[in-house]
């Protein structure tokens, strides 16, 4: 069963449709590129996979389950196994470590209980996971765009989510900021957390994904494997 | 002028001297103030979260006569706290009629349009993507509307130091639900009317002097706070 099905969806906006009848399979594990110039729809797909936005119509089945129309309990319980890194991640007006901490604090989670590894100690090693050792005390609002970027993915892998949502993460980034991220994610394939990389880029996708998909204009125009797909732009 | 020089003089001494009538007043007028700012917080800023982040009919109409409300004359609310706490209307069986307690409830509904407003407007001013992170984080509603709260901390701190402001230096629930006892429900803005009337125009000056001190430091505060 794969972890997460996309069955006809459409969004539209007003008169303007912003994606129409996708459908997609991203099984456990694996990473899918997303790929698709400017305005083709790839942050409202994300953003309908997490939970964020209502679709128009069609349906997503995540862990085998209906997720749109259920209640907020289902539908939170459903968004605690995902994490999205947008495009342009904000801080909250807080210390780096309160900022990667902010998930967890919000499942309720205290500090370590039995066996488990206490708070800080989580929060040290997703540091360590994007490169930024150190920066726990650091304000989360005084960061570079590079760092933002990698403490918004520690935020979000810290979670071990079972999906990630990766929204164009190195698009504003520096060369040497985009490969540590790229090198990061490469690290990540064959665990357990699938991750829908949404990118422009062409190269990055060949490099990470084990399949592309490519949107153009709301709609899906192909699905297969990095090395087989040609864009058609 | 002459008159007013001499009166100066004479509140400034009343305030070196650390008159305790003039103490006694000053502290009264401080807790009961803060009482209703702090009793309108903690209702006020929740509730202006939960109107700024649902989507109802008439939320725009609402919103228009809360601000329609900042401005409801002090007296208006007097007259209506009072019919709620009179020995006959629904609250009277509470005896908060002529008592600190009555005060402070009265001023807290005298300022709670201002916080309420003041909150939503603060939390309409957080970016929609603090939200958006806090939903992807696995945050429930309630938690995203604190979330905010706490990134408009400095905004939703100026409306409680605001409605503080208000309530402190307000006439009209003053008199009509205190009573204006003394030693038990006098307030600075009770004692300037009363003392005034009666010709103590020192006494008068030298409350005067207190309460525009104690707006001139809510204004500093609130600057600080505001990072000006």
């Amino acid at each position: 069963m794969a972890l997460l099905e996309v069955r006809s969806l459409s969004k539209s906006i007003g008169p303007a449709k912003i994606l129409e009848g996708i459908d997609l399979t991203v099984e456990r594990g694996e990473i899918l590129g997303l790929i698709g110039p400017t305005g083709s729809g790839k942050t409202t797909l994300l953003r309908l996979i997490n939970l964020l936005d209502e679709p128009s119509t069609g349906c997503i089945l995540f862990d085998g389950r209906m997720v749109f129309g259920k209640p907020e309990k289902e539908l939170l319980c459903a968004r605690r196994k995902m994490a999205m890194v947008f495009q342009k991640p904000v801080m909250f007006k807080a210390s780096v470590e309160t900022n990667v901490s902010y998930g967890l604090r919000m499942r309720g989670r205290v500090d370590a209980t039995g066996g488990e590894m206490s708070m800080s100690d989580m929060v040290e090693e997703a540091l360590a996971a994007v490169g930024l050792s150190g920066y726990e005390s650091r304000d989360a609002n005084t960061l570079s765009g590079g760092e933002t970027q990698r403490i918004a993915l520690a935020r979000a892998l810290i979670l071990q989510p079972e999906l990630l949502l990766l929204d164009e993460p190195t698009a504003n980034l520096d060369p040497g900021s985009a490969a540590s991220i790229d090198n990061l994610l490469q690290r990540l394939a064959g665990s357990r957390t699938a991750v829908i990389l949404a990118t422009h880029n062409m190269q990055q996708c060949r490099k990470l994904a084990g399949r592309v998909a490519v949107l153009q204009a709301g709609r899906l125009m192909a699905v297969g494997k990095s090395e087989e797909i040609t864009l058609p732009w | 002028m002459e008159e007013i020089y001499s009166g100066l003089l004479r509140a400034l001494e009343l305030i070196a001297a650390v008159d305790p009538q003039v103490v006694e007043i000053t502290l009264r007028s401080i807790f009961i103030s803060l009482s209703s700012a702090f009793l309108a917080g903690i209702i006020c800023i929740p509730l202006g979260g939960i109107i700024e982040f649902r989507q109802f009919w008439g939320k725009r109409a609402l919103i228009n006569l809360i601000q329609t409300f900042y401005s409801l004359p002090t007296v208006t609310v007097g007259l209506l706290v009072f019919l709620l706490i009179s020995r006959s209307g629904p609250l009277g069986g509470l005896n908060l009629l002529f008592s600190p307690s009555g005060m402070i409830f009265g001023q807290a509904i005298l300022v709670s349009p201002i916080m309420i407003g003041l909150t939503i407007t603060a939390l309409a001013g957080v970016s929609p993507q603090i939200r958006d992170t806090a939903k992807s984080l696995g945050a429930t509603e309630m938690q995203i509307i604190i979330t905010v709260i706490k990134e408009a901390r400095v905004a939703v701190m100026a409306a409680v130091l605001l409605g503080f402001g208000r309530a402190l230096s307000e006439v009209g629930v003053a008199m009509m639900i205190g009573g204006n006892i003394r030693g038990y429900t006098r307030v600075l803005t009770t004692s300037i009317a009363l003392e005034t009337s009666m010709g103590n125009l020192e006494l008068s000056m030298a409350l005067g002097i207190i309460l525009i001190s104690i707006s001139l430091a809510i204004n500093l505060l609130l600057n600080r706070f505001q990072g000006r």
